[in-house]
């Protein structure tokens, strides 16, 4: 069953979600950006990459807190080693899935 | 980097989109299962499970609905929060544009419905590669939604009997953000952006709750990036050694 209410909730969420997805793609295509600007944008997606795998790897719980010993982190470690010396991303793929499936087992 | 241009046929592109977009797909099942066990608890049918799947599209946002429609929170409390969670794709949109350029206005709007973290990490990295067009990126986003609408439904008509944790699977996301971050350390200057977007994002993220630190380490990540820049263009200048990416 499917409340009016509920039917609300998602369009609303949907709504909300697509904008910001949008509005930018929408704007920015149809012009030549400033240099400054395309400069700036060629930095955002190292500067994301990094602000989402950071705090997922050292901070744990919630509220969150500083943890720099716990499997995330210790299986990062050498999967980004690999990455950058293979360039692989299948192969950086399944030896993350690997690694953490042995950490799991061994160190609980 | 290749000059040539890709093929344009429908097969190829299709082959092409999907073989990219397996990580995304893969990392999705144990996501997607988790939020259909969490969404069936808390009283949400399949068929609601997949509705909220399909206009949403993100993860995070979905995650805190479900857990504040368990609360008792009002509709209005719930879009504020979606809004908010989601407004780092305002910066993940916009530096897409620039690879997006000449498609038509309709087929973007289409495009922007699939830009998530995964998808716009994997095909902005794919863009600068060369061998990659707004089609194959479309397709990226559609087979990585379909798994994501498709494994959040599973999870909710009885995801509690799948083993959602064996072989580290909850790890291929990770293990994709890491290789494509490896991919934007181009040099000196892409390093230090990373840095300090990390250093940034830690200390936010311990200080403020709710994900907001996404966006500003990045902001301030970047606009120290580029003042950098033009500050010390020399340090900027330096470069890695182009080096092919394999799959």
């Amino acid at each position: 069953m499917i409340t009016t209410d509920y039917m609300i909730l998602c369009l609303g969420m949907g709504l909300v979600t697509y904008i910001p997805r949008w509005a930018p793609l929408f704007a920015l295509s149809q012009r030549t950006l400033p240099r400054w600007l395309e400069e700036w944008l060629d930095l955002i997606p190292a500067a994301i990459l990094s602000a989402l795998i950071l705090p997922a790897l050292v901070t744990v719980g919630e509220p969150r807190q500083l943890s720099l010993w716990n499997n995330d982190l210790l299986v990062a470690v050498p999967v980004f080693l690999f990455a950058l010396r293979t360039r692989s991303l299948g192969g950086t793929v399944v030896l993350g899935m690997a690694l953490y499936w042995l950490a799991g087992k061994f160190l609980g | 980097m290749t000059d040539h241009a890709a093929p344009t046929d429908k097969a190829s592109i299709i082959r092409d989109g999907v073989r990219a977009a397996w990580p995304i797909c893969l990392g999705y099942v144990p996501i997607g299962l988790a939020f259909g066990v969490l969404a069936q608890k808390a009283g949400l049918s399949p068929l609601a499970i997949g509705l909220m799947s399909a206009f949403v599209f993100a993860g995070s946002a979905q995650f805190i609905a479900v857990a504040m429609l368990g609360t008792g929170a009002g509709i209005a409390a719930i879009v504020a929060t979606a809004f908010t969670v989601n407004l780092r794709h305002l910066l993940m949109s916009s530096a897409l544009s620039v690879y997006l350029r000449g498609v038509h206005k309709r087929w973007l709007s289409l495009f922007a419905y699939g830009i998530t973290d995964e998808s716009f990490a994997l095909n902005l990295v794919q863009f600068r590669e060369g061998n990659w067009d707004f089609k194959r990126a479309l397709t990226v986003n559609h087979v990585t939604n379909a798994f994501w609408v498709a494994s959040t439904v599973i999870g909710g008509l009885g995801g509690a009997f799948i083993p959602a944790h064996a072989f580290g699977i909850d790890y291929a996301l990770m293990g994709m953000f890491l290789c494509l971050l490896v991919y934007q350390l181009r040099g000196r200057l892409y390093v230090l952006t990373g840095l300090i977007a990390g250093a940034a994002a830690v200390i936010l993220s311990i200080a403020i709750p709710g994900n907001s630190y996404i966006v500003a380490a990045s902001v301030i990540a970047a606009t120290a990036g580029l003042y950098i820049r033009r500050r010390w263009p020399s340090f900027a200048a330096s470069s890695a050694p182009a080096r092919k990416n394999k799959r």
